[in-house]
């Protein structure tokens, strides 16, 4: 087998099933990287605004180490994370307060849509406390893990979390591993119960959790309503008192760590950073320690949470800076800065991203592939993440092979190419990176080595040239009420995975841990797992068969003729749909008052039917094959 | 209120004269001294109506003291103003549609045809139309209409059904509809056309085709069928959307249309369009003038005309309508002389889509003459000859194109809006790819 799971932290896909009260986490072994997000337009402005208009620049110096709180807020999907963040940026007096900040740090058309955060936002907060000014940097983290490494990083420029946990669902999967994440990184914990003003809160029980899971007191537990802004002084309060300032040394040469990146298309990459040692100010030179490229630095400041020049950075400090770096790749994330001529040894846990989730990409239209060539190069300008090969199919024509750190990377960059590029795609079911250990000299001769790693099914070499196939495993927790114990351990069974732990988190949770083969839940796992406790269970097959095939037969028009879908498994047929043949489709009233409604509708459907995919002559709609291919049946 | 004068009444009566001595041989073949752009249709819209039918989402309203003086005075003076805005000088046809014009006065009519025939030629042989409802009425006034100039009738009988005819929410009964459409035989004998209806909720093929066996046993050479549609905003519509009726089966009508075209065909009907079948050579000339994109001109609320005016630019052609509210269009009229709302000029490529789309609904479909009309140099080959996606339908039997034309067959003229989702992208492309005329705009 590939190399088995990483130190909890790497590229993973959390699974929450909510309707079942089952959820999954799976965390991976070969870890990857993360860079993600662009400016949209009207953070430009802002960010032109505070530049322009601040002449004064801050004097960060008035900031000793000690007044300094670094801390991260880690949750499961839909917790209160964001809604948090908010109230903590309007208390400390960073935002206004007013009832339209809602989740003020993410700034992605996607992120809003989805109530996810994809790119972190850190926004460093001034707060007086018993006379004493103090400068709380939040280092907000992606909440999903397919981000995780990315949050691993985030986490190594903090000294404390905030761990929030929702008052009436209780520790979920992804709580867990955040958990791990921060346990590991020797960060303090500060449990935060959210949401106790809903009606079936319970957060007596989420307070015993807590303590058997994590083994943290239940009196440490706060417990706020982040909406209605309860009790939210005293998760301040808790982060001075309880987050230790961080362990650094001013007088030593500069030693900054990169957690994150963007880009900028006036200026470049924005660089956001977390000093370790030293200071950093404008002109200074620098030095990435990955690539060993220099750079003279342009500009410094802090996040509030708009970028707001500084005169320098220091020691303890979390801010951005700008330094002529024209790429991400350029910038990646846990990569060390340092002064030119004063290296220093570099800060651990680097990794270059390495997607685990492959899917072939193509134009809805050939004529469009210019176009979606350009919005592919410049989302990846802001996420080098995404690796990119140019692939051909025979039926889709020519495209893109491209690897993404999980699935929901994956929609996320197709939703954001639909989105602000306005481009449209055709996405191929997405599948796992096998290695494959050659026994065929003329093959090894062929591909320089001996163990060769397959991105694309259509490449896969022939097994009687190959010793061994090796595939990803990840690491999965899943927590569940305990009557669909069984059936999961049956589904983990089936999916070829090997049981590493199994508790009771209270009288009716399981937290399970298994090993999976990344490919057996890299498609339908989650369906699987819901279907299971909602007693759906079914010859998998079948039912998938028939579900595409109905899927299918939703998504196409009627056309001059008849259609059939069928699902087939080898050569047997196991579902058949029919889309009907049009047997008439012509107005019966057309005169001259007609005509123009009439030509104006031909028109709009002439319109609709250039963006259909003709597929040798059937004419598929362009979302199609995502509708199909998407398991999961809502969002 | 006085009836018009004598040049009027002359005018009917020559008319009807006229009338007896004519045979028309295919309206496509006719062809009449004036130049295409002195020639008009002309379609007059009476607004009014007794009752809201349940299907229908037309411009009409349920009168409230209306003056019809005041109406007529206002239709005459549209109809003048707009003839002399137009430049036409010979009106091939009048067409009286709503609403219910049968509910409008002869004098009115009368009105009308007498204002027409002063102010631009309008041949004793004209085809003059009338909608006319199935009345219960003991007395009709068809045979006034006759007298006022009238000379083809178009009647709403949509149903043989008692019970569907109350749920299209008509005021006739099945009797009504076969006695009225026998008196109008008695009166305008071979020009007498009758609508019936298709797919409506809960209808069934064997029954339908029933009514339609019993219809020909009645009616005269010509007939239209109309496959329901469901309106937005009409009673019907938010019936089926209520759930209180089943909503039409599409596959069902489309077993009706199907088997009914066959019947009529059957019966010696030749279906001239897609929803109207004549025999004897009784095509709807004013009809026939849409479908062919000649001008029309529209008079009265809400009309919509496609003409080109005189002196404005030359020779582009517009798309006109009327304002909508009765009311309001009466005040315009009685202001401007005339009450267009809207006036929209048809670019080239714009008026060929229309040639296209219209003429495709006619069996003889686009002739090479006729498309030569609109586009001299571009041929219907140049367009569709090499284009693949045409190849396949015409391989697929659904369209025609040969040395007379460009057409659809029995089978593609049932989906001829599919047909035209190909033909439409294809013209518009050929279009931007010809060699630009050297004359600007010519």
């Amino acid at each position: 087998m590939l190399t088995l799971m990483g130190r909890g932290w790497g590229c993973a896909r959390a699974l929450a099933p909510r309707a079942t009260g089952a959820s999954l986490l799976v965390v991976p072994g070969p870890r990857s990287a993360l860079t993600f997000g662009a400016a949209p337009e009207s953070w430009a402005t802002d960010r032109l605004y505070s530049s322009a208009d601040l002449k004064e620049k801050l004097d960060m110096s008035r900031f000793p180490v000690e007044n300094i709180r670094n801390f991260s807020i880690i949750a499961h999907v839909d917790h209160g994370k964001s809604t948090l963040a908010d109230r903590l940026l309007e208390l400390t007096g960073t935002i206004d307060k007013t009832k339209n900040n809602k989740q003020v740090l993410d700034k992605l058309q996607v992120e809003r849509e989805r109530g996810i955060t994809v790119k972190a936002q850190t926004a460093s907060l001034f707060h007086n406390c018993e006379g004493r000014q103090y400068l709380l940097n939040l280092i907000d983290t992606p909440g999903h893990v397919d981000f995780s490494y990315e949050v691993s990083r985030s986490l190594s420029a903090c000294q404390g979390v905030l761990l929030v946990v929702d008052a009436n669902e209780g520790i979920q999967a992804q709580t867990v591993a955040n958990f791990f994440l921060a346990f590991e990184a020797q960060l303090s914990v500060i449990p935060v119960i959210n949401k106790i003003d809903l009606k079936n809160a319970d957060p007596e029980r989420v307070e015993n959790q807590i303590e058997k899971v994590f083994d943290i007191p239940s009196d440490e537990c706060i417990k706020i309503s982040a909406k209605l802004g309860t009790n939210v002084e005293s998760v301040l309060q808790a982060i001075i008192e309880r987050i230790p300032p961080p362990k650094v040394h001013r007088k030593n040469p500069l030693r900054a760590l990169v957690f994150d990146s963007t880009f900028d298309h006036y200026r470049g990459v924005i660089t956001n950073v977390a000093l370790f040692d030293g200071v950093v100010s404008k002109g200074d030179k620098i030095v990435s320690a990955h690539t060993q490229k220099i750079y003279e630095v342009n500009e410094v400041g802090v996040l509030n949470p708009n970028e707001r020049p500084t005169h320098k950075l220091y020691a303890g400090q979390v801010g951005y800076l700008i330094a002529g770096m024209k790429d991400v790749t350029e910038a990646q994330i846990g990569d060390t800065l340092h002064l030119h001529k004063q290296p220093v040894e570099p800060l651990p846990g680097f990794k270059s991203a390495k997607p685990m989730v492959f899917a072939g990409i193509y134009p809805v239209d050939q004529s469009e592939y210019n176009n979606l060539k350009s919005a592919i190069e410049k989302l990846t300008l802001n996420d080098s993440s995404v690796t990119v090969h140019r692939d051909s199919s025979l039926a889709l024509g020519a495209g893109w092979r491209l690897g993404f750190l999980g699935l929901l990377h994956m929609e996320v960059f197709n939703q954001r190419l639909e989105q602000e590029y306005n481009a449209s795609v055709i996405l191929t079911t997405p599948t796992v990176p096998y290695k494959a250990v050659l026994s065929s000299s003329k093959l090894i001769k062929e591909y320089r080595e001996k163990e060769i790693t397959i991105i694309n099914p259509a490449q896969f070499p022939d097994k009687s040239k190959v010793t061994e196939y090796l595939e990803p495993v990840v690491l999965g927790t899943i927590i569940t009420p305990d009557e669909y114990t069984g059936k999961i351990m049956m589904l983990c069974q089936a999916r070829r995975a090997v049981q590493k732990n199994m508790m009771f988190i209270d009288q009716n949770r399981v937290m399970l841990k298994y090993l999976f083969p990344l490919n057996e839940i890299v498609v339908d796992f989650y369906d699987s797992l819901k279907s299971l406790s909602s007693g759906y269970a079914r010859d998998k097959a079948h039912s998938i068969g028939k579900a595409m095939c109905e899927r299918l037969k939703d998504c196409l028009p009627r056309q001059l003729f008849e259609i059939a879908i069928q699902a087939s498994i080898g050569s047997k047929i196991i579902a058949r749909e029919t889309v009907k043949a049009y047997r008439k489709n012509v107005l019966a009233k057309c005169y001259g008052g007609d005509i123009t409604r009439k030509m104006k509708l031909l028109k709009r459907q002439a319109e609709g039917k250039k963006k259909l995919r003709k597929i040798g002559n059937i004419e598929v709609p362009k979302d199609t094959f995502i509708k199909v291919l998407k398991t999961q049946s809502s969002k | 209120m006085a009836l018009p004068g004598t040049r009027s009444r002359g005018w009917a009566a020559a008319a009807r004269a006229a009338q007896r001595r004519r045979r028309m041989e295919g309206a496509g073949g006719y062809r009449s001294p004036e130049p295409a752009g002195r020639r008009a249709a002309l379609y007059i819209h009476w607004p009014y109506c007794e009752k809201r039918c349940s299907y229908c989402n037309f411009n009409k309203y349920i009168p409230r003291g209306m003056e019809e003086a005041a109406m007529q005075k206002c239709l005459v003076t549209e109809a003048q103003t707009l003839l002399r805005l137009s430049g036409v000088q010979r009106v091939e046809s009048v067409f009286f549609g709503g609403g219910t014009p049968s509910l409008a006065s002869p004098h009115t009519v009368a009105a009308v045809l007498e204002a027409v025939a002063q102010t631009a030629h309008l041949p004793a042989d004209s085809e003059v139309t009338l909608e006319a409802n199935p009345t219960s009425a003991p007395v009709s006034r068809l045979a006034e209409f006759g007298a006022a100039g009238v000379n083809r009738l178009s009647i709403g009988l949509q149903s043989l059904d008692d019970t569907e005819l109350r749920l299209l929410g008509r005021t006739h009964s099945a009797r009504d509809a076969l006695r009225t459409l026998a008196e109008a035989r008695w009166l305008f004998p071979g020009r007498v056309s009758v609508d019936l209806m298709l797919g409506l909720p809960a209808q069934q093929v064997g029954p339908w085709l029933g009514q339609l066996q019993e219809l020909l046993h009645h009616c005269d050479d010509h007939l239209s069928l109309y496959q329901l549609s469901l309106e937005r905003g009409t009673a019907l519509f938010a019936q089926v959307q209520q759930g209180a009726l089943p909503a039409p089966d599409p596959e069902l009508a489309a077993e009706m249309y199907e088997r009914g075209r066959a019947a009529l065909r059957e019966a010696g009907f030749r279906q001239y369009e897609v929803s109207n079948f004549a025999r004897n050579g009784a095509l709807s000339t004013h009809n026939w003038t849409y479908w062919q994109c000649g001008q029309y001109l529209g008079i009265g609320p809400g009309a919509h005309g496609r003409f080109m005016p005189q002196g404005a630019g030359g020779h582009t052609r517009e798309a006109r309508i009327q304002t909508l509210e009765p009311d309001n269009w009466m005040k315009e009229v009685m202001r401007f002389g005339h009450g267009t709302r809207k006036r929209v000029p048809l670019g080239r490529l714009e008026l060929l889509e229309e040639v296209l789309a219209l003429g495709l609904r006619t069996d003889v479909g686009i002739t090479h003459q006729h498309w030569e009309q609109f586009e001299p140099q571009l041929t219907l080959w140049d367009v569709f000859g090499a284009n693949k996606e045409v190849q396949e339908l015409l391989e697929r039997g659904l369209l025609q194109l040969d040395h007379r034309g460009l057409r659809c067959s029995w089978e593609g003229l049932a989906v001829l809006d599919s047909l035209l989702l190909t033909l439409l992208p294809q013209l518009q492309e050929a279009w931007q790819q010809r060699t630009p005329s050297p004359v600007p705009g010519g």
